[in-house]
């Protein structure tokens, strides 16, 4: 019990770390100003939503592939908590797009897609309450993820080519793009204590849900009586 | 049996179940030509105007009636339980996936066919001289639309609400779907229309994925 306190306060106090370091380490972006600094949250939420999702789909194979009951548990907590850091980039990006574009929202292809994305995930949980026997519950949402996962590269693309105002990628893009040496360290301070605050937090609910599993099994046995 | 000759076999007897009744594409005409009516009041629909909103608007309607079409596709098997009987009767249950969208495919796009002439008709737009490529279009994109709906039906015939879930599972994963078809279309009724061949090959793209996500992961959808 100790030691999921210890991690957990290591974990907070490297996100509290990161804020500090984009509020006051990170210089001012020149023509955006203070609201720029939104975006080390925001983009750093978005890498830890992808990197969920990813867990996600990996967990769901590896249910369809072994039938063992956590990888199923796992891929329900990755889903949950990339949603939340998902919901998290649909909320601050347009906090930062007001100011700076004028428009709270606007169908760009990153928005766009980052939404639908959202939708398929939802999708994904609604999916996992309507179905009652565990067994199936798990196969069938580990299929549906499994399909909503090979979707996202094409819903990218497709939207990306057609329906294109979101800045140009800036972190491995082309040749011209990068950010400044010290906001560059900042950003992926900031990836990196989101991430391990994703990781923390799909640990615990994926321990919540063995809980769960092991109560609705008892119970199960319970009424068989 | 091969899978070639166990897929037109079931075929056959997906046909012919339609074709007895001809519930499905009854109800599905009607109800897309009701979505067409209605959304010519909520907007002019010029020619200009219909010019620039009608792909989408049609492709919107094809969707709207795939996901209601669709659901019976497993459904119809539960009552008998005929799933089983199928289950026993091939060596590789994707043969069931492959004729029920196969059938699902030609069930689109025959009612896409029989109402062009309306939605041309109605929204002034001309379709004639490009027939080919729209049939072409109207193809890949029903193939697409059949080949995830076939596999999301299997998934909601499953659960609870499945009338509602279907719709829910299906949309959001056919929007590339949308975008690509709508692009296609549109540029195929401009004032001078001409073939997009990226969009063509992005919905080649989406039915060779998903064909293959089907083959891969399709027995453990049927799975007792």
């Amino acid at each position: 019990m100790w030691k999921r306190g210890f991690v957990g306060a290591a974990v907070l106090s490297l996100v509290a770390a990161s804020a500090y370091a984009s509020f006051f380490i990170a210089p001012t972006e020149r023509t955006m100003g203070l609201i720029q600094r939104i975006f080390y949250f925001h983009a750093a939420s978005a890498w830890a939503g992808m990197t969920a999702f990813s867990v996600c789909f990996v967990a769901n194979l590896l249910y369809v592939w072994r039938r063992q009951p956590h990888w199923d548990s796992l891929g329900v907590s990755a889903a949950e908590v990339g949603l939340a850091f998902i919901t998290i980039v649909l909320i601050t990006g347009p906090i930062w797009a007001k100011p700076v574009w004028g428009i709270y929202w606007t169908w760009d292809a990153r928005l766009t897609s980052t939404f639908v994305l959202w939708l398929l995930y939802i999708s994904y949980l609604l999916l996992r309450t309507l179905i009652e026997e565990p067994d199936r519950r798990a196969l069938l949402s580990a299929l549906f993820g499994i399909f909503a996962f090979l979707d996202v590269p094409l819903v990218f693309g497709a939207i990306r080519w057609w329906r294109t105002q979101h800045p140009a990628p800036v972190i491995m893009g082309g040749p011209g793009s990068g950010l400044e040496p010290t906001m560059r360290a900042v950003f992926f301070f900031s990836v990196f204590a989101l991430h391990a605050l994703m990781a923390f937090l799909i640990v615990e609910r994926y321990d919540l849900e063995k809980l769960r599993t092991e109560l609705d099994i008892v119970r199960r046995e319970a009424e068989a009586l | 049996m091969s899978l070639f000759a166990n897929t037109t076999v079931l075929l056959g007897k997906e046909l012919r179940t339609e074709f007895r009744s001809r519930e499905l594409l009854t109800t599905t005409i009607v109800f897309i030509l009701i979505v067409l009516v209605l959304f010519s009041f909520t907007f002019d629909p010029l020619s200009d105007e219909a010019r620039r909103f009608g792909a989408g608007l049609l492709w919107l309607a094809f969707l709207f009636a795939a996901s209601l079409m669709l659901q019976p596709c497993f459904l119809r098997e539960q009552p008998n339980d005929t799933l089983s009987a199928l289950r026993l009767s091939v060596a590789d249950p994707f043969a069931i996936f492959l004729a029920k969208l196969a059938a699902n495919t030609l069930f689109l796009l025959l009612t896409e066919l029989l109402l062009l002439p309306i939605f041309a008709v109605m929204y002034n737009v001309q379709v004639l001289p490009v027939l080919h490529w729209i049939v072409l279009v109207f193809f890949l994109g029903s193939l697409g639309v059949s080949i995830a709906g076939t596999a999301l039906s299997a998934i909601s015939a499953q659960a609870r609400m499945r009338e509602l879930l279907l719709p829910l599972l299906l949309l959001p994963l056919l929007t590339p779907i949308l975008i690509a078809s709508t692009e296609v279309t549109s540029a195929l009724l401009d004032r001078s229309p001409y073939v997009p061949w990226k969009g063509v090959g992005f919905l080649v793209a989406f039915d060779v994925v998903f064909l293959t996500a089907l083959w891969l992961f399709g027995e453990y959808l049927l799975e007792e």
